[in-house]
């Protein structure tokens, strides 16, 4: 621990500006001490305040008929029905898993499933979308092996399925992976627990485990940089325990279901900090806390060090006074610490005494209204030209080959066989079997769809695109099941804010995201933003990640026995939803055979995407659909390749449209398009001419091999094979270094 | 047929395997807490899946020591029948109450996939449901599921057809030696055994998360359904 003087020199080393300092000094009336620096310094980070961004957050759309709680609180509450409400949330860990990949991601699991458990819900189901460096970079193996074995070790435990999610491989995360966490959570709508504290003179409470010294300053480090010092951070990352946080998860919810709890904020970032804070500010009382009486793990700790810590696994709550030992005999049942530390005041401040001494006297209104925003300087973002396509250098057969062998177009089973995606009882569509995860809702006929996704290469090209995109492949993921789109969280992962061009995709992507979320009544509910995400080489360069603004999406279905997968049935037809240009710029094709990343992204038309995904769900909802998918990365002949993969089926293609060079047609992006298998062909194409939808014939279902008139016709077993390779082959490919195993991992 | 389930702090699957016996009897089962000693008027008792007490030092080994085990082991003792799945497999072996151990799987990852299992029990209810050779699928999740006992006990095994179900390919060969088959590596490719009494069953993949076509089949429902008309 630190034992310099405060002054403007800490101030920095704790990551504030000299001017936020200033601020500091101006509303202490003196020099600040060192606990109350330490909860400035968290509370003004990036990474809590959102002060770079809450401008421009501002402006997405947030509110629906179905919307009981947009962003605020720790999750968002939508309606599914029956009196029940879907809890989620999405939030990143991506500086601690660059550092600790097994610790951070399984921190990252735990944090957001807290956030959801917080506010009364049962957690039902994990997602997960990683980003992480060129497979043939060395690091990114330690990566990859570590983020996968630290979500399955934390989720597996916690009893959550992880049902969804998606991975992406990209140079530009090298020294940076990005690892976002989704949780949903059911809970009745008559039962949502909120963070706003009530009630001078009731007792504030820790639960759940001690507190030690891990995670010191951990939001302050997730608001910097990396550079070659990053690795000796490695104390700022938190140690998880699941099986802690499962007594957790049972003991708040046992305690939920009487009338004792009056307000519940968990311990994530900035720890005791944020969740006083947070709580105090948003009643508009003030707080005491009396370190004295905090479960400690570890001697000796100072009000600092225990303000800061990001320890797991613990929770702070407002009780009504006569309920304290009916709670506490709850906690004591399942095994954990049960403390009053504090309690609410009419003060307006908080206050915090350890060992007798007052360690910090902070007034919460200036510590929350003067937090520093920023309105960063963007430049004007140079778009890229439409692409001329080019040639096919390899034929369409070897093309589709090599984009299922590779890292980005390869099966991910060997990642989601790693995670149990069947606990719970209520799994419908397990992942690879459908364009979103189905669980089905614990006693009701209803199902919930979810996914997440985000496509990085095009937000590079065009950010505005890129948010768009990312919002209207999750909608069109949800309605490939046949559910109805409800709402979404979104995980704005960036480089930094100070840099105009940086700040420059931000404002863009956000814009994107809400036009989006606007044209199709999808609003965010909840989110989280992570900037800083770049590396900075020893010869001073920076490298920034391509911006992944991810989106997770839920929707719901009123029957969840007519949601539809997308494994190709044993016969049938196929049929192409949507009009298909030919856009190749920033696609799959052109980056993983030719190696180039160019031209300007797919463009994205809402009116198109409405019309188009409301008619395929009608479909699918009257049962003329035996399988739907979307079409995305790798365009036409992946998504038809995938469904005859997950069915063990062949089809005969037809050629593509004159006009359109074959490669082109197949293996172009263009949004807003479906391949449905269907029975009743002629009676959909009907529809679709009535509602004005784009319809064409695609090929017939049948036999072993995926066939197209003179140009390929590769057996459906082969094209397994290939895409079943890729990861094997990444992880089992022989080194020096054996894969370091986790003793507390595998059970 | 009255049946508990027994949990234990970080107990998982208890709620899926309620589920699978309300499927088939319409009767939610019991939930005893892992600190009671009385288990009284059961039929059955049921340990599930799950990460009990985190499954730190080994898996199921602190569990098998909490009270509600030592009335299991009576419950058994009186001829009882007692059932364990995954983390209840694997209490089972850790409280001495069937043979052999499991230890960390073969590949020493999580597995998290369908495996397809052989019914070879006999005179068990645990096995009842199906026609002896009959193969089923079922989902398995478990990182410490590759099963091992001395080479006698495992000849005895066999002897005594308690191996109530072994890991087999879809067509049902067994591959005792191939990845793809007997993922965690288990002994004779041994998934499920019996006590000597054939009251007392444990297997490690999930046959309660494969009851109902919605949740993906319903190859796991002949356990419930053999069990529910021996016990009625």
């Amino acid at each position: 621990m630190t034992t310099a003087p405060v002054d403007i020199e800490l101030a920095r080393s704790f990551g504030l500006k000299d001017d936020e300092y200033e601020t500091v000094l101006n509303i202490m009336g003196r020099t600040p001490s060192l606990t109350e620096l330490g909860i400035f310094s968290v509370m003004w980070s990036e990474h809590c305040s959102y002060k770079s961004s809450r401008l421009h957050l501002k402006t997405l759309p947030t509110k629906a008929p179905w919307v009981i709680h947009g962003p605020g609180e720790n999750a968002g509450v939508i309606d599914i029905g029956e009196g029940l409400a879907a809890v989620f949330k999405m939030e990143s860990h991506n500086h601690p898993s660059f550092i600790e990949p097994y610790q951070g991601a399984a921190t990252g699991v735990g944090g957001i499933l807290r956030d959801v458990f917080t506010m009364g819900a049962r957690p039902i189901a994990n997602l997960n979308a990683l980003r992480f460096g060129d497979p043939t970079h060395k690091d990114t193996k330690r990566v990859v092996d570590g983020v996968v074995r630290g979500i399955g070790g934390y989720g597996n435990c916690m009893g959550v399925p992880t049902v969804g999610g998606e991975v992406n491989f990209h140079s530009s995360y090298n020294c940076n992976p990005l690892v976002n966490a989704m949780t949903v959570g059911i809970a009745r709508q008559d039962r949502i627990f909120l963070s706003a504290a009530a009630g001078v003179g009731n007792p504030v409470v820790y639960v759940g485990s001690k507190t030690g010294r891990d995670g010191i300053h951990g939001a302050t480090m997730s608001s910097a940089e990396f550079d070659s010092e990053s690795s000796s951070k490695r104390p700022t990352v938190q140690v998880g325990d699941p099986f802690t946080e499962k007594l957790l998860l049972e003991a708040c919810l046992e305690l939920m279901a009487t009338d004792a709890v009056i307000s519940i904020q968990d311990m994530g970032a900035a720890g005791l900090t944020s969740s006083a804070v947070e709580m105090a500010s948003k009643g508009g009382v003030g707080i005491d806390l009396d370190l004295d009486h905090v479960p400690q793990r570890e001697a000796n700790m100072h009000a600092y060090e225990m303000m800061l810590s990001e320890s797991q696994e613990r929770m702070l709550m407002v009780l009504r006074p006569d309920r304290t030992e009916e709670a506490r005999k709850i906690f004591e049942k399942w095994e954990l610490d049960f403390a009053i530390v504090g309690k609410l005041t009419d003060s307006g401040r908080i206050t915090v005494r350890h060992n007798g001494t007052v360690e910090a006297d902070i007034p919460l209104g200036p510590l929350a209204d003067e937090a520093p925003i920023y309105d960063r300087p963007t430049v004007p973002y140079e778009r890229q030209p439409a692409l001329v396509p080019p040639a096919d250098p390899c034929g369409i057969e070897k093309g589709l080959s090599r984009l299922l062998a590779g890292a980005n177009g390869a099966s991910r089973a060997w990642i989601w066989n790693q995670y149990d995606s069947g606990v719970g009882g209520q799994t419908v569509q397990r992942p690879g079997g459908a364009d979103s995860a189905i669980v089905r809702v614990e006693g009701t006929n209803r199902g919930l769809a979810m996914t997440t996704d985000c496509t990085p290469r095009y937000g590079q090209a065009d950010p505005y695109i890129g948010g768009a995109q990312a919002v209207l492949e999750v909608w069109r993921n949800l309605t490939a099941t046949g559910a109805k789109p409800l709402a979404m969280t979104d995980n704005l992962n960036f480089a930094s804010p100070e840099n105009p061009r940086i700040m420059a995709q931000f404002v863009e992507a956000v814009k994107g995201i809400g036009d989006a979320g606007r044209a199709l009544d999808f609003p965010v509910v909840s989110g989280n933003v992570s900037l800083y995400n770049e590396t900075r080489g020893d010869d001073g360069s920076v490298t920034a990640i391509q911006p992944a603004p991810v989106i997770g999406g839920v929707g719901v279905l009123d029957d969840v026995r007519k949601a539809v997968g997308l494994a190709m049935p044993q016969d049938g037809e196929l049929l192409l939803v949507g009009e298909t240009k030919g856009e190749l710029g920033q696609s799959m094709w052109l980056k993983e055979i030719l190696g180039r990343e160019e031209g300007a992204p797919p463009s994205v038309d809402f009116a198109a995407e409405r019309r188009n995904g409301d008619f395929v769900r009608e479909q699918i909802q009257h049962g003329a659909v035996e399988a739907c998918h979307d079409v995305a990365d790798g365009g036409l002949i992946v998504a038809v390749a995938e469904m005859a993969m997950a069915g063990n089926t062949g089809c005969v293609l037809e050629k593509g449209p004159a006009g359109l060079p074959e490669h082109v047609y197949w293996f172009a992006e263009d949004q807003a398009r479906y391949v449905l298998a269907t029975n009743q062909a002629d009676a959909v194409m009907k529809a679709a001419k009535a509602a004005g939808v784009p319809v064409s014939r695609l090929g017939r279902i049948g036999g072993d091999v995926l066939a197209l008139d003179g140009v390929m016709n590769v057996s459906v077993q082969h094209l397994r094979q290939q895409h079943g390779s890729f990861f094997p082959r990444f992880i089992g490919q022989e080194e020096d270094d054996a894969p370091v195993v986790h003793l507390d991992e595998i059970s | 047929m009255k049946t508990g389930i027994v949990v234990f702090p970080g107990t998982n699957r208890e709620r899926d395997m309620a589920q699978a016996f309300r499927v088939v009897s319409g009767k939610a089962p019991q939930m005893l807490w892992h600190q009671q000693d009385n288990v009284d008027g059961l039929d059955l008792i049921v340990l599930p899946g799950g990460f009990s007490f985190g499954d730190y030092l080994r898996s199921g080994a602190m569990a098998a020591h909490s009270p509600i085990m030592q009335a299991v082991r009576r419950f058994a003792e009186k001829g009882g029948y007692v059932l364990g799945v995954c983390n209840g497999f694997q209490i089972l072996t850790e409280a001495q109450m069937l043979p052999g151990a499991l230890l960390r799987n073969a590949g020493m990852r999580f597995l998290s996939q369908d495996c397809h299992l052989k019914v070879e029990g006999r005179d068990s209810i645990f096995t009842s449901g199906w026609k002896h050779g009959d193969v089923f699928r079922a989902p398995m999740a478990h990182g410490d599921g590759n099963y091992t006992a001395a080479p006698d006990m495992l000849d005895r095994l066999e002897g005594e057809g308690r191996v109530a179900f072994r890991y087999c390919t879809a067509e049902g060969h067994v591959k005792d030696s191939d990845e793809h088959v007997n993922m965690n590596g288990s002994a004779r490719s041994i998934a499920g055994v019996l006590s000597e009494n054939r009251r007392v069953c444990g297997l490690m993949p999930h046959p309660e998360n494969l009851t109902e076509e919605i949740l993906g089949g319903t190859d796991g429902l002949p356990l419930f359904t053999g069990i529910m008309e021996a016990l009625g």
